[in-house]
């Protein structure tokens, strides 16, 4: 082996914006990389939705599940939810799935959280990476869910409000990151399987993504206990922004569960990882 | 290198005692240890698995918090300046923790970027490691699909991206064949002889003899003895150690050896008899024919020359391997 005669390296400038920004090249780069065989998962299960719910059924002459002639069609009900749920399918992966294996296999965590920043600010970085993606899943989502529908089945999607568009999008996502890493955090990684089932799968069906909230009027219950549902924030918030017309929460409960929901969990996260991480 | 003054590393009384969790009780993994390294030197934390090294090394690069004492790294403080450690400090783990998202090549270039490269600079830097360790073929693949030497030398290359100030490694060749971990001290040697200041862990005692200038003895958590090999063997272990096995109580002549010139101790323990001698010569022919005159045989036998492995004897009465 030839002698290793290291030069020193060139004079590193290290600050905690440049680590910062070179910890989110490092994900944009990962990304780019996966892009294909990571959205493609994310798109499969709303495009077959709306493929089965907007085109299959309405061609069979079953299309009539929301609202009779002159009612919404279902698809117009669908594009605010299956947006929202995608945004939070994607981030809670994008942050899980990584800590898992940060976690336990080969403990590469502890090698990650050399990286000369504070504990929880690589908390953070974690956060807005997922988030990102989550958002970035959910943009792919609205082609899909626009475009795929039976003749007289398309959704009638414009956006009213911009602001709240925006906000409800990216606090979302963050939301749904910080949520992400909390439940990665505090769970046992063998109950991974589990949180699927029993958390995320449940929180889809019942996050409002196949009916507005305000439906829910019949089921008093389910209405209720649907309000400690994050994803119902995010659907409402999708549905006063892009489909004002059908029936749905004041800003005032989703914009507050949304961003005060952001910064809590992004507070618990970051507790919860520090703790997992500096032993 | 210029090595700016003081010690690179120097803790006092250093303490972590993990807290009881559920039917495990308080584990008190490091004792009060005290270490004083240093700038350009090559040390050596020696001693059993579970003996307290890595929780020790976890102390120092910060990612363990310490419960008692205090552990200074380039003078600055473990809890308190723990950013600015990690910008002077290389780690390298006993496991893979090569990023598999990333290929062999991006692994230094991103790591070179989080300790504040421009992305050209760190991409050039990351080819100049990779030539020099001679890893140019692996550049492109994945950190996972290469052999287990060649991650640890990619490891070693991550962490010497930075330049940094001292170099720490775990257990560095541990599960590598003889002739990977050869290759890797020469690697290691070459990188103190230019000056890098290296502190490693290993339970391996021909490691400890063959690279470190010093080395701590650590077992339960504390340091039994340290100095350079020779101090050590010449304070703590200058015997040559003889492990007779017998399969009946030992013959009562033993006792006597003792007082020989030539023989610090006698220890007997159930039909296993350990003799320290300065004088070893015969000895163990001895020891079978005493037992045979009384009609005891012998199931096993060993004779131990002066080294770490005899130090730690010595030290602890007890097999490094046990």
């Amino acid at each position: 082996m030839t002698a290793p005669v290291l030069a020193p390296p060139p004079p590193a400038r290290a600050t905690l914006p440049r680590t910062f920004a070179a910890m989110m090249a490092r994900e944009a780069r990962v990304m780019r990389k996966n892009f294909l065989s990571t959205f493609v998962r994310v798109l499969v299960q709303p495009v077959m939705f709306v493929f089965v719910f907007a085109y299959v059924l309405p061609k069979l002459g079953g299309g009539a599940m929301a609202g009779g002639p002159g009612g919404p069609t279902f698809s117009t009900i669908l594009v605010p939810g299956l947006v929202g749920s995608s945004i939070i399918m994607q981030a809670m992966m994008a942050v899980i799935f990584p800590l898992m294996m940060e976690l336990n296999w080969q403990k590469s965590i502890t090698d990650r959280a050399l990286a000369p920043v504070p504990i929880p600010l690589l908390a953070v970085q974690k956060i807005l990476a997922a988030a990102l993606q989550g958002l970035i899943g959910g943009l792919l989502v609205f082609p899909a869910v626009l475009f795929i529908h039976a003749d007289g089945q398309a959704p009638e999607v414009h956006v009213a409000n911009w602001p709240v568009l925006i906000v409800v999008m990216l606090a979302g996502s963050l939301l749904a990151a910080a949520g992400g890493l909390l439940l990665g955090t505090l769970l046992n990684p063998q109950k991974v399987q589990v949180l699927f089932a029993i958390v995320l799968l449940p929180m889809t069906m019942l996050g409002c993504v196949y009916y507005p909230w305000s439906a829910l009027e019949d089921i008093r219950w389910l209405q209720i206990v649907s309000l400690f549902n994050p994803l119902v924030y995010i659907s409402e918030g999708l549905r006063a922004a892009l489909t004002p017309d059908i029936p749905h929460m004041p800003a005032w409960a989703f914009l507050l569960a949304v961003l005060g929901g952001t910064v809590l969990l992004t507070w618990a996260a970051t507790r919860t990882f520090t703790k997992r991480v500096l032993t | 290198m210029t090595a700016p003054p003081g010690a690179a590393v120097r803790t006092a009384g250093l303490q972590k005692t993990y807290p009881a969790s559920g039917p495990r009780p308080a584990v008190p993994a490091v004792q009060g240890i005290d270490l004083d390294v240093p700038r350009g030197e090559f040390f050596g934390l020696l001693g059993p698995n579970g003996a307290g090294k890595s929780t020790t090394i976890g102390m120092l690069t910060t990612l363990v918090v310490p419960t008692g004492g205090t552990a200074h790294v380039c003078g600055l403080d473990v809890v308190r300046d723990a950013v600015e450690i990690k910008r002077r400090i290389g780690v390298v783990s006993q496991n893979n923790t090569l990023d598999s998202d990333l290929t062999v090549a991006e692994n230094l270039e991103f790591r070179g970027r989080f300790f504040g490269l421009g992305a050209r600079e760190a991409r050039k830097r990351a080819d100049e490691l990779l030539e020099l360790f001679g890893l140019g073929d692996t550049r492109g693949g994945n950190p996972f699909e290469i052999s287990g030497g060649q991650a640890k030398r990619v490891m070693i290359c991550r962490a010497l991206v930075h330049g940094p100030e001292v170099l720490f490694l775990d257990e560095p060749t541990a599960g590598l064949d003889p002739q990977t971990r050869t290759n890797l001290w020469e690697v290691l040697r070459e990188l103190q002889a230019s000056g890098q200041t290296i502190l490693l862990t290993t339970h391996y005692m021909e490691e400890a003899e063959a690279l470190c200038d010093r080395v701590a003895v650590v077992d339960h958590g504390k340091i039994l003895a340290s100095g350079t090999v020779d101090q050590l063997k010449g304070t703590a272990g200058a015997d040559t150690v003889i492990t007779v096995a017998y399969d009946a109580p030992p013959p009562d002549r033993i006792h006597a050896l003792a007082d020989r010139t030539g023989i610090s101790k006698v220890e007997i323990n159930g039909g296993q008899v350990r003799v320290f001698a300065t004088e070893p010569d015969g000895l163990l022919g001895e020891l079978v024919a005493l037992g045979a005159a009384e009609g005891v045989g012998v199931t096993d036998a060993s004779q131990l020359r002066p080294s770490l492995e005899t130090v730690f004897l010595t030290l602890t009465g007890r097999d490094y391997r046990e």
